[in-house]
């Protein structure tokens, strides 16, 4: 190898149309051998630039052949091999020919292993579209015809994803033998092949003329849907999206309904909670007037179904059902076909149920109107605010805002309050966190005053919760209620109670102030940061906690671009100066790392710059970082570690020019 | 494909997702909910209120002209079916129904001549309507079956018996499955099949002696019963990766592989191939790898020209992450070893040995430990000692290696003693390679710069075309700034 490597320069250098036989097809295929799965996975990543080095020819006549040979590999290298494929086509010479590249595609579309078969096939697809009509009657048909007629279910399931992108194409005679291969791999042995059939019947219903959709496409569908196995019954369900849009209300009605009735009543669980998944398309797909003598009754029996997952499902769809009604009747509709059974759901036995209705229930009020959701849904959101899940109140609160455009949120505050406070205690971080999410859309909708009076304490109290996360989100809500209640309101609230924290025993909550600091300054403005953060956050320069003064450092260097020039000089350089000579390694890096932030800035704006000698921190040494940290705690990050890489990238820019200029000179 | 179907407890996954992540509650609480669960089938449910049982005679106060119709009124009676997670409805009912399934079952095992053509209709009408079902979702979506209590089937108390019955029934001397047959056709062996997937283990178990007996007497349905098998096991491995009886069914096929004819016929080897290998894949290896190794290695035992492909079909699916089950391949790998034949080993000893030599100097001390033990195998050792040519190469550099620098003590002793076996085995050999390991190692070094220098040539190479490319269209001012953007 390290001859075949050695010169290559060299004869690079010597010009004319050297570089293509500079790298052996062996020296690449040693690569694409590698022992090492690793090696050999990387090599296939990279398959793109071996092609180019050989050129299309050869790529078409050594590479390809190789690959093709030698498809026995760890399913990872194949599956990055199959992807690669795919967009090969002008790495062989383009569209004339894209069909070198079935021969591997084929192998690859028969191993077992489903992800590289399923790539194999979406790379053919692709693949399909840059053949030529000949091409593809001439090498594409063929190779699907072969793998539909496989001997092991996996050459005929990759063949049931292929039909529709070959049909539009061929021509009659081809068309009836793509028809017939789909046809019999409909009823195949193998339950595998027929799920993969089905799920492909939509698709292939869409390219089909008309009458093929209604005298093949329909029996087939009827075939499946009654299979024995209900996991081809539901995939069928799928298919029936596909296939009514096809067709005109009469042939609905008469072919399709039937078996639609048929699986939202399946014995088993699995099918209909597919009818209640699709429910929403499946409405739009057989129209108005079907869904209103067939899908509404049917619905009603998802909603009140033995298996909880199936109510879940329907549950989810609610509004979407509802808003997909003709507006003309859709309000008699809900009222009585519809309401009645949500408000069962409400009370429901099981918590996911529960769940999923809330997480849309809101969204009817809009439907409603003003109104009817005062009667009849502000009950029910009242009840699921009370529920004993904590999901299905969050559901709720999280959708405030669909009601709040109706009926406003007053209606809600008094039994809101107590549910929002609940979530805020909640034991489990997750539900704090996502009530967290929650409040400035909560504080918009809810007023200044209301919030101020209810909810600030509760803002406040997480600002010391023991989860970090918890800390951390409670941070950044107060910026953004800043931002939504504006300055005054900052200073008079919130920064007060941020800076008492400074002084607080628990180095935590300390550090939970510069935290503070570092969102908020930016949007409390200069004045604020210089007069009320800054000192602050100098005084704790002097903590006694390692974690405490780089926090300072990195406080530091973040507010430094609110800063005046004058503050900057005078109050925060010092500190960092001083900081800069601490005792502990990771302080002084974060303090190197802000001064030369804060130098930078002070020269730009052309100020006389003193002792400034070390312009970049000591290498951004990775030992640095093996010391632990306070929870949350991420070193490795931040514009100071960028700054340390940008030198090399632009160390890199002299020797792409010098090969710009070898190339223009050669040619 | 799976992605389309709902997922076992599909709608829990949202709330579970938020109770896991406090890790340190999750189990706990997890184990504190669902203290005795049990579930009652998904069929059940969807039916209305049942009629109210009325007791008949008893089949041993009955004339033996009546017994007959009265044994088949009860069998009918034994049809209805009652929602046993309603702990309170219908008691006087069930009590009804669970005594005269008892009766059944006594009668059936008991008395000789009962079992008449007639009857065979109503039997499996009653053991089909009981059993068969569509098995509920499962409410604990990430069910881990070595951690979690399983969910138990409500309507046991009934079912156990109609089960009982069915065996009884099968293994009486009076059965005859010319006449079953018609009864007990693919569609019903089918059905059989699904509810290997109940969580329940006391039905799996019942289940397995079932389907093995069928296996037994209705030769027609045996190609029949492979196959469906064959279809269960795709399914798991390529599509949901859940299916609860895969045990229980290596089990019965172990013994039916135990009696397969020689030669092997393809189909057979074709499922070793490309169904058992390939299950060693599964998440789940750890609750059927006994099972899968034992069929394995039934398979070697009738054909030993198999022992290659499967060593090699072991290899490609080695686990890379997942250090409990490398434990279980190399458990696995020394059944193997243990029925080998010399000239199979010959002929996989290179990549087999290569693997073992990653084993050996794993950090997991479990995985080394595990295939160091090799060297306590006598034959193992008589097959290494045979060739150790070949072996003494491939395993000197990594045993070497761990010997300076394992972070386990007990480790570090194994692995002086085997360094030690294979020192008496080829001291010359021996020898040559410790004098040669700091070459080697240099060797390998030089080998990795010069990789990584054609890579670096061919990345220039890309570079460059890319570049003539742009050449073409724009000057050289352009290509310049172009370059620095990106």
């Amino acid at each position: 190898m390290a001859g075949a490597a050695g010169p290559g320069t060299g004869a690079g250098a010597a010009g004319g149309d050297g570089d293509d036989s500079l790298y052996p097809i062996a020296v690449l295929i040693d690569e694409l051998r590698n022992e090492d799965v690793q090696l050999r996975l990387n090599s296939i990543k990279k398959l793109s630039t071996i092609a180019l080095a050989l050129g299309v020819e050869r790529t078409r006549t050594e590479l390809l052949p190789f690959l093709t040979d030698t498809i026995y590999d760890e399913d990872e290298v194949l599956l990055a091999l199959a992807e690669q494929l795919g967009n090969f086509t002008g790495l062989v010479g383009g569209p004339d020919f894209a069909h070198c590249l079935l021969p591997p595609l084929e192998s690859l579309a028969t191993v077992e292993e489903t992800v590289v078969r399923d790539k194999a096939v979406e790379s053919l697809r692709q693949i399909s579209q840059e053949h030529t009509s000949v091409a593809l009657e001439a090498h594409f048909v063929p190779l699907v015809k072969r793998l539909a007629s496989g001997d092991w279910f996996t050459s005929r399931t990759s063949a049931c994803g292929l039909f529709s992108v070959c049909y539009p194409r061929a021509s009659n005679a081809i068309k009836a033998e793509i028809r017939q291969h789909f046809r019999s791999l409909c009823s195949d042995d193998t339950p595998m092949v027929r799920r993969a059939a089905a799920a492909k019947l939509g698709e292939f219903a869409k390219v089909l003329e008309l009458d093929s959709v209604k005298s093949e496409i329909v029996p087939l569908f009827t075939n499946l849907a009654s299979d024995e196995q209900d996991s081809v019954r539901l995939l069928a369900v799928e298919a029936c999206v596909s296939i009514a849009q096809l067709l005109s209300q009469e042939d609905l009605e008469a072919l399709v309904m039937p078996i639609l009735r048929q699986a939202a009543e399946d014995k088993s669980w699995r099918v209909r909670y597919m009818v209640a998944d699709k429910f929403s398309e499946l409405q739009k797909a057989v129209g108005p007037k079907i869904t209103q003598d067939d899908l509404i009754p049917a619905f009603q029996n998802l909603l009140k179904d033995c298996e909880a997952e199936v109510r879940a499902a329907a549950a989810h769809k609610v509004k979407e059902l509802c808003e997909n009604l003709p507006i003309e009747g859709r309000e008699t509709i809900i009222m009585d076909q519809i309401l009645p059974f949500i408000k069962e759901l409400v009370s429901d036995t099981n918590q996911h149920v529960k769940s999923a209705l809330a997480s849309v229930i809101m969204g009817l009020s809009t439907i409603l109107g003003k109104e009817n959701t005062i009667e009849h849904l502000l009950p029910l959101f009242l009840a699921q605010l009370k529920d004993e899940c904590p999901e299905v109140r969050l559901n709720i609160i999280s959708n405030l805002d669909c009601v709040n455009e109706v009926i406003g949120i007053r209606q809600l505050s008094q039994s809101l309050l107590p549910a929002i406070v609940e979530l805020a205690e909640d034991a489990k971080w997750r539900v704090r966190l996502a009530i967290i999410e929650y409040m400035p859309l909560l504080a918009g909708q809810l007023g200044v005053e209301f919030f101020d009076e209810k909810l600030n304490s509760l803002c406040m109290a997480w600002l010391v919760d023991h989860v970090y996360a918890i800390r951390e989100a409670a941070t950044n809500n107060l910026m953004k209620l800043v931002q939504k209640f504006g300055i005054e309101w900052a200073q008079n609230t919130i920064v007060p109670k941020v800076l008492v924290m400074a002084n607080d025993p628990n180095y935590l909550h300390r550090m939970t102030t510069l935290f503070c600091i570092n969102v908020l300054s930016e949007a409390c403005g200069q004045e604020i940061t210089t007069k009320q953060m800054l000192p602050i956050v100098l005084k704790m320069a002097g903590d006694q906690v390692a974690n405490v003064r780089f926090n300072v450092a990195k406080s530091l260097q973040k507010i430094g671009p609110i800063l005046d020039t004058d503050a900057l000089q005078e109050e925060v350089k010092p500190v960092l100066q001083k900081l800069g000579q601490d005792e502990d390694m990771d302080v002084k890096y974060f303090a190197q790392e802000a001064m030369s932030v804060v130098v930078q800035r002070l020269r730009k704006l052309d100020l006389p710059v003193k002792d400034c000698d070390e312009p970049s921190a000591p290498g951004a040494d990775k030992n640095h970082f093996l010391r632990p940290r306070g929870p949350g705690e991420d070193a490795g990050k931040g514009p100071a570690y960028q700054l340390c890489v940008n030198p090399r990238e632009t160390l890199a820019h002299p020797e792409i020019v010098g090969l710009v200029h070898f190339s223009q000179s050669r040619d | 494909m799976s992605s389309s179907s709902p997922p076992p407890g599909a709608a829990s996954a949202a709330i579970s997702a938020a109770e896991k992540v406090d890790g340190f509650t999750r189990k706990s609480v997890r184990k504190a909910q669902r203290q005795k669960r049990s579930q009652g089938s998904s069929q059940f449910r969807s039916q209305g209120s049942q009629p109210e049982l009325h007791p008949l005679p008893q089949l041993k106060d009955a004339t033996s002209n009546e017994q007959q119709e009265l044994f088949c009124q009860k069998l009918q009676q034994c049809c209805i079916l009652f929602d046993f997670m309603d702990s309170v409805s219908d008691l006087k009912s069930k009590e009804i129904k669970r005594a005269t399934l008892n009766e059944l079952v006594e009668y059936v095992s008991t008395n000789r001549g009962v079992i008449v053509e007639s009857a065979y209709s109503d039997i499996v009408k009653m053991i089909s309507a009981n059993i068969f079902r569509t098995l509920p979702p499962s409410d604990n979506p990430d069910f881990d079956p070595e951690e979690d209590e399983p969910t138990l089937e409500a309507s046991w108390p009934h079912i156990q018996l109609v089960y009982e019955f069915f065996l009884r029934f099968l293994e009486s001397p009076d059965f005859q499955p010319s006449i079953a047959k018609r009864y007990i056709d693919q569609k019903f062996v089918q059905q059989l099949l699904e509810l290997f997937d109940s969580e329940d283990p006391r039905e799996r178990d019942f289940l397995k002696t079932v389907l093995h007996r069928i296996y037994g007497k209705f030769l027609g349905l045996r190609a029949f019963i492979r196959k469906q098998i064959n279809n269960i096991f795709l399914r798991f491995i390529y599509e949901t990766e859940h299916f609860n009886g895969v045990a229980e069914l290596l089990e019965i096929l172990g013994s039916i592989i135990n009696g397969f004819a020689l030669p092997l016929k393809a189909e057979h080897k074709q499922f070793l191939m490309k169904v058992l290998i390939p299950m060693h894949t599964a998440k789940g290896l750890a609750l059927f790898h006994a099972q899968l190794a034992y069929c394995v290695v039934q398979f070697l035992e009738k054909d030993t020209t198999l022992t290659e492909p499967v060593i090699r079909g072991l290899l490609k699916f080695w686990p890379k992450t997942c250090s409990q089950k490398e434990v279980m391949f190399l458990g696995e790998i020394e059944e193997i070893l243990d029925v080998i034949e010399p000239t199979q080993f010959k002929k996989i000893e290179e990549p087999l040995f290569k693997q073992i030599s990653k084993c050996v100097s794993s950090s997991h001390f479990q995985v080394a430990e595990r295939a160091l033990y090799f060297w306590n195998n006598e034959y193992i050792l008589s097959l290494i000692e045979e060739n150790i040519d070949k072996i003494l190469p491939i395993m000197f550099g990594s045993l070497y290696k761990i010997s300076k620098e394992h972070w386990n003590p007990t480790i570090v002793a194994l692995v002086y003693n085997v360094l030690k076996t294979l020192m008496e085995m080829n001291g010359k050999l021996f020898d040559d390679l410790t004098s040669s390991y700091k070459a080697e190692r240099q060797r390998e070094k030089k080998k990795e710069l010069e990789r990584e220098e054609l890579w670096k040539k061919l990345e220039e190479l890309k570079l460059k075309k890319a570049l003539e490319k742009q050449n073409s269209a724009y000057n050289m001012h352009s290509i310049l700034s172009n370059t620095n953007d990106e």
